[in-house]
């Protein structure tokens, strides 16, 4: 039984701007990382081969620096780790994203049977929480997103029981596997890699699938297989306020100042 | 090619609200859903219908109506009485299929992203996730603005060549529109063919939050701190200006990470969206991942220390100085007004 952890290398948004003139996104110089949210799903996929003895796999599809992401998977001890990397893959919506991602579970599962596949809840850069659904949609999985909490897994009944944590309430679903689950970062605390396995990771070949291995029909990945664009990039607009009084000298004379304020203009609730 | 490409797209008409319920209860994000669809139904000259699903939910067509519907889908099964992927996802598709809507609108809840990533994926079409700016242009094409890389930038996204043009919206990111008392509109009572036996997924048991009752989402007042509140037990000097306010207290990521507030307090990217009256930050420097989480509220008060700090850029009213004077201050002049007020 095999577990898929699918994991995206992000730019570290914190740092991310976008060039004034060219109204395009400053790239160089960004530090990549491994996006948060896949650290506790891969956290997650470990704790289940410990749990069930299942084999777990990290798949990261992404251009050839996203080795590095691989790698910190390899580190902390994935059983294997495949970067799905092909200049036709390049500039996936999420539809193409899935696609791919998709084809490459499907592969692997011609190996070993693919009880479950792990996502994190969204990215910190595309944001959409989109490639989840789409894997579990084109796979027939269930699924089962924002788990908390893996319940249990019956490898016997083939079921899979979690707990989702949704606005206001938690639910508890039990469906069968194969199953997608997506998780949030409540789910666990991930480990850090020993450093003897990061130096292993360090030198260890990275193994890679292009298209020639997924032979998936060019206009449905990339750029051509992606229904949206982006038309425009652009930076959001803010209006600059207002410092009222001297807040530092005057703390309760500029408080003063602000409730008038808010009361000549009828903002106050009473 | 492109002829027929664009005759094929042609045959889909009208603008869809999923109608997000639970045990019976709306989603608010659907309303203000019905306030942005009704804008562009009237800009493409087209009718704005609610998708009803669910069991016994049958109000919410009419509730869908006075918020501006003209006309609602309903699929009122035992089989839809609790939400699961695999059915929600069928009744979706086989009513976008059968009625070729051009735009279809979801909410960016728990719910709606884990329903519009499959519908959009089965009916193999685009989707923007949540979307802050919603629009047509002269072609009938959506264009879809909405924040990426933290809220670092805006991207106006296009779906131009597939139909239907789908997206999400977060909750309180849109207003919500009037409610019309009495307006009417056109049931269609669909049926479909999935029975319980077909799903093999069960919801066994949904778990209310009992400490919930706090909605920061919801609130028209929302005083929020951050790491310059420098512990837990500051956070009382946040509620009682909060109290005489009638709002709620939120916080910084910092300050839900350092175990200060729980984290359905939390305002920003990975917190929830607010848009109150005002919002009073305090102690909090203005990181990106928290303005996108705030700053469309309609008046942002900013109080911190360092006359630098990003908060101000998108402040209405800025103080600079210390919140642990500033603060007691600002609650004990409101104190007093109220006072002179009721007298
Ligand atoms: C400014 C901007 C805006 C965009 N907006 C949209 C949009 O609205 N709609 C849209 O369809 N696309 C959009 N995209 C494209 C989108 O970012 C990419 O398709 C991306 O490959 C996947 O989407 P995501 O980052 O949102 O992933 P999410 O769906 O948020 O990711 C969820 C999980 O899926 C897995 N996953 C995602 N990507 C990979 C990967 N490459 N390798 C391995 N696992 C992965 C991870 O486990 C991750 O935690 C946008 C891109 C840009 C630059
Ligand atoms: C992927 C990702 C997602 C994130 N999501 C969120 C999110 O959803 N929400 C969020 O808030 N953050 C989020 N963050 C974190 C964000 O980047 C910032 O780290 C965080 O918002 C900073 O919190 P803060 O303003 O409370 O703390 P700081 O940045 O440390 O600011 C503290 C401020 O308090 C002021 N101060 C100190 N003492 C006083 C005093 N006595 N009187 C007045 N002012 C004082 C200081 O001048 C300073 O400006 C996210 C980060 C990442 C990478």
């Amino acid at each position: 039984m095999l577990v898929v952890c699918c994991v995206k290398q992000v730019p570290d948004t914190t740092q991310v701007q976008i060039d004034p003139v060219t109204n395009t996104l400053v790239r160089e110089g960004i530090p990549f990382i491994v996006n948060p949210y896949d650290t506790h799903a891969l956290e997650e996929s470990l704790r289940l081969k410990d749990r069930y003895g299942v084999r777990v796999a990290a798949i990261s599809m992404g251009p050839p620096n996203a080795e590095a992401t691989i790698r910190k998977a390899v580190a902390l001890g994935v059983d294997r780790a495949i970067l799905l990397s092909d200049r036709s893959f390049g500039g996936a919506d999420t539809l193409a994203t899935s696609n791919v991602l998709s084809a490459a579970i499907r592969k692997l599962a011609e190996e070993d049977e693919v009880a479950l596949v792990l996502c994190g809840k969204q990215t910190i850069d595309g944001d959409t929480a989109q490639v989840g659904p789409g894997i579990a949609t084109r796979l027939g999985m269930t699924q089962l997103t924002l788990v908390d909490r893996i319940e249990d897994v019956d490898m016997d009944a083939r079921t899979v029981r979690v707990r989702r944590k949704l606005e206001g309430r938690y639910e508890l679903v039990q469906g069968p596997i194969p199953a997608m689950l997506t998780v949030v970062r409540e789910i666990n605390r991930p480990r850090y890699p020993a450093v003897p396995a990061r130096l292993m990771a360090a030198s260890c070949t990275v193994e890679v699938w292009n298209n020639e291995v997924l032979r998936l029909d060019p206009v449905s990945i990339g750029l051509k297989g992606s229904p949206t664009w982006v038309s425009r990039i652009f930076s959001p607009e803010r209006a600059k306020g207002q410092v009222l009084g001297d807040g530092e000298k005057d703390p309760a004379g500029t408080a003063r100042l602000l409730v008038d304020t808010l009361r000549a203009k009828d903002l106050l609730p009473f | 090619e492109e002829r027929l490409r664009r005759e094929a797209i042609a045959a889909w008409r009208g603008v869809w609200v999923f109608v997000e319920q639970t045990e019976g209860e709306p989603a608010r994000v659907s309303w203000e859903l019905m306030g942005a669809g009704a804008g562009l139904a009237r800009s493409l000259g087209t009718e704005l219908c609610a998708l009803v699903i669910g069991e016994n939910v049958e109000h919410l067509c009419h509730e869908a109506f006075a918020y501006g519907a003209t006309r609602a889908y309903l699929l009122d099964q035992p089989v839809f009485r609790h939400y699961r992927t695999e059915a929600y996802l069928e009744a979706c598709c086989s009513l976008i299929e059968t009625y070729k809507p051009e735009i279809v609108l979801m909410g960016a809840t728990g719910m709606g992203r884990d329903l519009a990533g499959a519908v959009a994926t089965r009916v193999k079409t685009g989707l923007t996730a949540d979307c802050t700016g919603l629009d047509v242009d002269d072609r009938r094409n959506l264009r879809q603005t909405r924040p990426a890389f933290g809220g670092n930038i805006m991207a106006t996204i296009m779906c131009d060549r597939f139909r239907p043009q789908m997206a999400t919206v977060r909750p309180h990111v849109m207003q919500m529109p009037g409610r019309r008392e009495g307006a009417t509109g056109e049931v269609v009572r669909e049926t479909c063919a999935i029975r319980e036996a077909d799903i093999l997924t069960k919801v066994l048991e949904i778990i209310r939050d009992k400490k919930g009752g706090v909605d920061i989402a919801g609130a028209e007042f929302i005083v929020s701190g951050g790491r310059g509140m420098m512990a837990k037990e500051n956070f009382g000097l946040l509620q009682e200006l909060a109290d005489e306010l009638g709002g709620v207290v939120g916080a910084s990521r910092s300050a839900v990470d350092a175990g200060w507030m729980p984290h359905e307090r939390q305002v920003g990217q990975t917190g929830k969206t607010v848009r109150p009256k005002i919002y009073i930050a305090c102690g909090i420097s203005g990181a990106i991942q928290h303005l996108v989480g705030m700053q469309d509220s309609d008046m942002v008060i900013a109080i911190n220390r360092d006359k630098e700090a990003p908060i101000f850029q998108v402040a209405t009213y800025g103080i600079v100085g210390d919140l642990f004077r500033v603060v007691p201050a600002l609650t004990s002049q409101l104190r007093q007004l109220k006072q002179s007020t009721i007298r």
